[in-house]
């Protein structure tokens, strides 16, 4: 089986299923307010993506025009949140995760803790990070955060300690000082559990960013599927839906791209 | 002529849960400078745990070791290591790997590269430079290893059974050339191996050493001139008297393993 026919036939479960659900509605089997057919979908998803005005040069330049809709721009709310949120808690987690990995000590004082807030979901933070942040991006941006942190953190904590010592008897043997060890050494050595961490992390930022905009922001795609709700417009929520797992996996793939180039040394490469 | 290395009255002790494991007891060894030197043993006789005390890895329990008239008490460049499992770096290339050593000395960039072609040029891996070590042979890291010692200039080189790993082959061209880096160079040797063929081939002394505790069984000096045939009389010679010493050592060494197995 060739991976060209393979996946050829995932395609095509994709478009039996369409073509089901399709199906279903003409056949009149399922109420179109409750699940309305794809190409009902397709049509509101075009609506939501196309720029609302017709173009007016004074305004602006054609790509602002293009970017316009409020897809594009509920997209971009919910990628800003995602991206500010993640690198706000990887920056956190990483120095942490190393200084954890690599001392005993600093280990021992800050796990207690760490076991106690890790198995607390970011979602139950919410009404306190109201409080703190009052609405709008900040206590998104927080929730996100903290999902994204425990992920980067646990990864690089195991990272650090899976370093194999006989990397270090190496570096000491060639004279290297401390500092050197941990950035040359220690760090390269523990990518590939850094870079794991980081993509369950940006996993955990994006399931956030969308309860999080249901709660404390208006717009971004979370906002947007909860507002569709109200409205009864089932096609809308499907469509913002859709465009929430593309948006996931490009993200992912974006990683993955990442991963295989800082990894194009390791062993055991995901292609 | 100097000596380089003096061991005197090193013992090194282990806690175990079996209880204290003696794993070098009342060693005594003088390495002179340029010396070839092979600890022959078998595994669990501590050659490897007397290299490790050399390189400032492990310190003894008791006694002394001088490297060139100071005190070891840290791993240094001046005794540059040689592992049995390479030890390379994954994520440097083959060049970078080699140059390490010199950019931790803070060498200018012009003068690492130009040192680092010369060693790769010398252990013949020129066309590998730009390479990860996981695209290379066992055979090919091993001379990144000795090229990245090389290149730390130590007057020492410790090697801890670099050669074990790898084919029949490869081996002994590896063999060749050491000695031939090692006739060009200068360098002392301290050598780690369990095969008696190889201490012949290279050594100018073979110190065989005893199962635990580890202590030094026979000095015995190689005289026979380079490059060694190992089908001549003198090396099958040699290599008799060598094979008798180092069995009843390993039969202690299966028994002992054995015995643990069966108390368990």
């Amino acid at each position: 089986m060739t991976e060209g026919s393979q996946r050829f036939k995932g395609v095509l479960l994709i478009l039996a299923i369409l073509a089901l659900w399709e199906a279903v509605g003409l056949l009149g089997w399922v109420n179109a307010k409750v699940l309305p057919p794809p190409h009902a979908v397709a049509i509101k998803w075009w609506e939501y993506l196309a720029p609302q005005q017709p173009y007016d040069p004074d305004s602006g330049s054609r790509l602002a025009w293009l970017l316009s809709g409020e897809l594009i721009q509920d997209a971009m709310g919910s990628l800003y949140r995602v991206l500010a949120g993640f690198i706000v808690g990887t920056l956190l987690a990483l120095p942490m995760g190393l200084l954890m990995g690599a001392s005993r000590q600093v280990y021992q004082l800050c796990n207690p803790l760490l076991q106690i807030l890790r198995p607390i979901p970011p979602i139950a933070y919410i009404p306190l990070s109201i409080l703190w942040f009052g609405l709008g991006n900040p206590p998104a941006i927080f929730l996100i955060a903290i999902g994204a942190f425990f992920p980067v953190l646990m990864n690089t904590i195991a990272g650090v300690r899976a370093v194999d010592g006989i990397f270090l008897r190496a570096a000491r043997n060639l004279g290297a000082s401390r500092s050197t060890i941990f950035l040359r050494v220690i760090l390269p050595a523990s990518t590939p559990y850094i870079l794991t961490g980081m993509r369950i992390g940006i996993g955990t930022a994006f399931i956030v960013v969308i309860v999080a905009e249901m709660i404390a922001v208006n717009n971004g795609l979370g906002f947007r599927i909860l507002e569709a709700r109200e409205y009864f417009w089932s096609d809308k929520i499907i469509a913002g839906m859709l465009t929430i797992g593309l948006i996931g996996l490009a993200i992912d793939q974006a990683m993955s791209l990442l991963n295989n180039h800082l990894l194009r040394w390791h062993r055991g490469l995901e292609h | 002529m100097d000596s380089s290395i003096v061991i005197s009255g090193v013992n090194k002790t282990f806690p175990t849960p079996h209880g204290v494991v003696v794993a070098l007891q009342d060693i005594n060894l003088e390495i002179r400078t340029g010396e070839f030197v092979c600890l022959l043993g078998p595994s669990g006789c501590g050659k490897s745990t007397l290299l490790n005390a050399v390189a400032g890895f492990s310190l003894p329990s008791q006694g002394l070791i001088k490297v060139n008239g100071q005190a070891v008490t840290q791993p240094g460049p001046d005794r540059g290591m040689v592992f049995q499992e390479y030890a390379l770096f994954p994520w440097m290339t083959v060049a970078q790997n080699v140059g390490f050593g010199l950019e931790i000395k803070k060498l200018p960039k012009a003068d690492i590269r130009s040192r680092v072609d010369a060693l790769l040029k010398l252990l013949k891996l020129s066309e590998f430079a730009e390479r990860f070590p996981r695209d290379l042979s066992g055979g090919m890291r091993q001379r990144v290893a000795i090229a990245r010692i090389l290149a730390l200039d130590s007057p020492i080189l410790l090697m801890d059974e670099p050669f074990g790993a790898l084919d029949a082959l490869t081996r002994r061209s590896l063999q060749d050339e050491l000695l031939r880096i090692w006739s060009e160079l200068g360098k002392t040797v301290l050598f780690v191996t369990h095969s008696i063929e190889e201490s012949i081939f290279l050594a100018d002394r073979i110190v065989v050493m005893t199962y635990r505790p580890g202590t030094i069984k026979q000095d015995i000096r190689v005289t026979l001139p380079r490059p060694r045939d190992s089908a001549s009389p003198e090396f099958n010679g040699l290599k008799r008297e060598l094979s008798e010493l180092v069995s009843s050592e390993q039969a202690r060494h299966e028994d002992a393993e054995r015995r643990a197995l069966t108390t368990d």
